[in-house]
């Protein structure tokens, strides 16, 4: 199982690419659309702002080659971060733009806590997992383990089976999110130490299966 | 819920390590590369290294540090000092740092947090504003490592951060530095109370009830510890430690306190892939 991670020129690559190295895996950066080609798994990473990610990726040439890979091929994927987000319908982050619609429906909108409940913006720091359904990605993950968020924006209004998870910042918003082999995370497990390697490790496994609840 | 993090800040002098008292008088304290593998091996909440000569010196962080702390470990991890430019922020993030810290460039050209923050996101934007109480009780902001009075009040300092887009600050009273003996709770009060960005308290930490105090009355959203976790007994012997779940438990609310200790149950089979 070789992993490619997608190297649109949004981002810190270095962290991700260690943890799954640590795994024993085999990392491909793909720094361009060529590279979508042979690949068994691709993560799609990315820290910075909704439109200007989008805006990378149109302007590297990603878009179709990521369509062909995801929608035609099924070649499972892992959005980490604005990488899921990006997997939305449209974002709110720099402008109304599109998303790449991968999870059939989706808005990327600012978090609204309340201000009674003192929670302010970004995001910043470990928080819970909560509503964790079945999915194998959290495959012996204890519950109560915490991960590592770094973010302002969040998927808003998806289809509840689309939701994985939740996580709460005064308000409660989507943590994980899949669609057969699409899989996103707003939390980044390549900072949460074992538990965040674990599910690396889960998500090569899934990867491997090549069935797809 | 959101936890609170306990945040060690390293800080790198000519010598290495280097720690001292309101900000002065500073010892060695150790080698930058074992200190951040042995708090990786704590699974802390979050690491902060600021390299402390660069401003003084006129020169950039000496990124080969970072490189070298970002290689070996995997914790959330901020990284700074000297930092003036674009290229500088690029340079820190390519390294292997995930948050860049700005302190003196924050105060003297505030644009610098723009476009950082446009470029990189403001969640990468850590503004570190160091604050002396002088003797007639008013607060002063100071840059280039505690050596250059601003003129500046600190509240207005994090007001003027947060506009340009700073995602955190870090408020250190530079009196309390070193000192162990507790937070300046009413500084980071203030600031808190003046911004809407989470604040990360600095300078005083010497024990889990001076974290809980600033976290708890001050409004802080996470405690930054530099002599407590690197200083151990009355005589200061070097020794890194990191607060226990249980010490934090006994003064925090349990929602509170990341449960660092909860990994998952080995599992042989599937070890290689």
């Amino acid at each position: 199982m070789k992993v490619t991670i997608i190297d649109y020129g949004a981002g810190n690559l270095g962290s991700v690419t260690r943890a799954f190295e640590s795994l024993g895996t085999e990392v491909i950066l793909g720094r361009d659309p060529v590279s979508l080609a042979g690949a068994d798994a691709l993560v799609l990473p990315g820290v910075g702002a909704f439109a200007e990610a989008m805006m990378f990726l149109d302007r590297g040439g990603w878009l179709g080659p990521l369509r062909e890979a995801v929608l035609e091929r099924r070649v499972p994927v892992l959005g980490i971060c604005l990488g899921m987000q990006l997997m939305a319908t449209r974002g709110e982050e720099g402008g109304n733009t599109p998303g790449l619609n991968w999870l059939d429906g989706g808005v990327v909108r600012r978090l609204c806590p309340p201000p009674e409940s003192g929670a302010r913006l970004p995001h910043i720091g470990w928080n819970d997992l909560i509503d964790r359904g079945e999915h194998p990605i959290f495959a012996g993950i204890p519950a109560g383990a915490t991960f590592y968020f770094a973010h302002s924006y969040h998927v808003d209004a998806l289809p509840e089976d689309r939701v994985l998870c939740r996580s709460s910042h005064g308000v409660s918003f989507a943590a994980a999110v899949a669609r057969d082999h699409i899989l996103g995370v707003q939390f980044h497990p390549e900072k949460s130490y074992v538990n965040g390697l674990r599910l690396l490790r889960n998500f090569l496994e899934f990867a491997g299966r090549r069935t797809y609840a | 819920m959101h936890k609170t993090r306990v945040i060690p800040v390293l800080l790198l002098g000519a010598r290495g390590l280097e720690k001292g008292v309101g900000f002065r008088n500073r010892v060695y304290v150790g080698c930058p590369r074992n200190a951040a593998r042995v708090f990786n091996a704590h699974r802390v909440d979050e690491l902060v290294l600021v390299d402390i000569v660069a401003t003084p010196n006129c020169r950039p962080t000496r990124v080969d540090y970072v490189q070298e702390i970002a290689r070996e470990t995997t914790m959330p991890f901020a990284a700074g000092g000297g930092v003036r430019s674009l290229d500088d922020m690029r340079r820190l993030l390519e390294a292997g740092a995930d948050r860049v810290v700005l302190n003196t460039a924050a105060v003297e050209n505030p644009c610098l947090i723009e476009s950082g923050a446009s470029r990189f996101g403001s969640q990468c934007m850590l503004v570190s504003i160091d604050a002396l109480r002088h003797p007639d009780g008013r607060y002063e902001v100071f840059t280039a490592c505690g050596t250059r009075p601003a003129g500046i009040d600190p509240v207005e300092a994090a007001r003027i951060a947060e506009a340009a887009g700073a995602g955190e600050l870090l408020v250190t009273a530079i009196h309390r530095d070193g000192t162990m003996s507790g937070y300046d709770v009413d500084l980071v009060r203030r600031v808190v109370d003046a911004v809407n960005i989470p604040v990360i308290a600095g300078g005083g930490a010497g024990s889990v009830e001076h974290i809980a105090e600033v976290v708890l009355r001050g409004g802080a959203a996470a405690a930054a510890c530099g002599a407590f976790v690197v200083f151990y007994g009355k005589r200061r012997t070097v020794l890194i430690t990191y607060p226990s779940v249980r010490d934090l438990r006994a003064v925090l609310p349990e929602e509170r306190v990341r449960n660092r200790d909860l990994v998952p149950p080995p599992d042989m089979t599937a070890a290689r892939l």
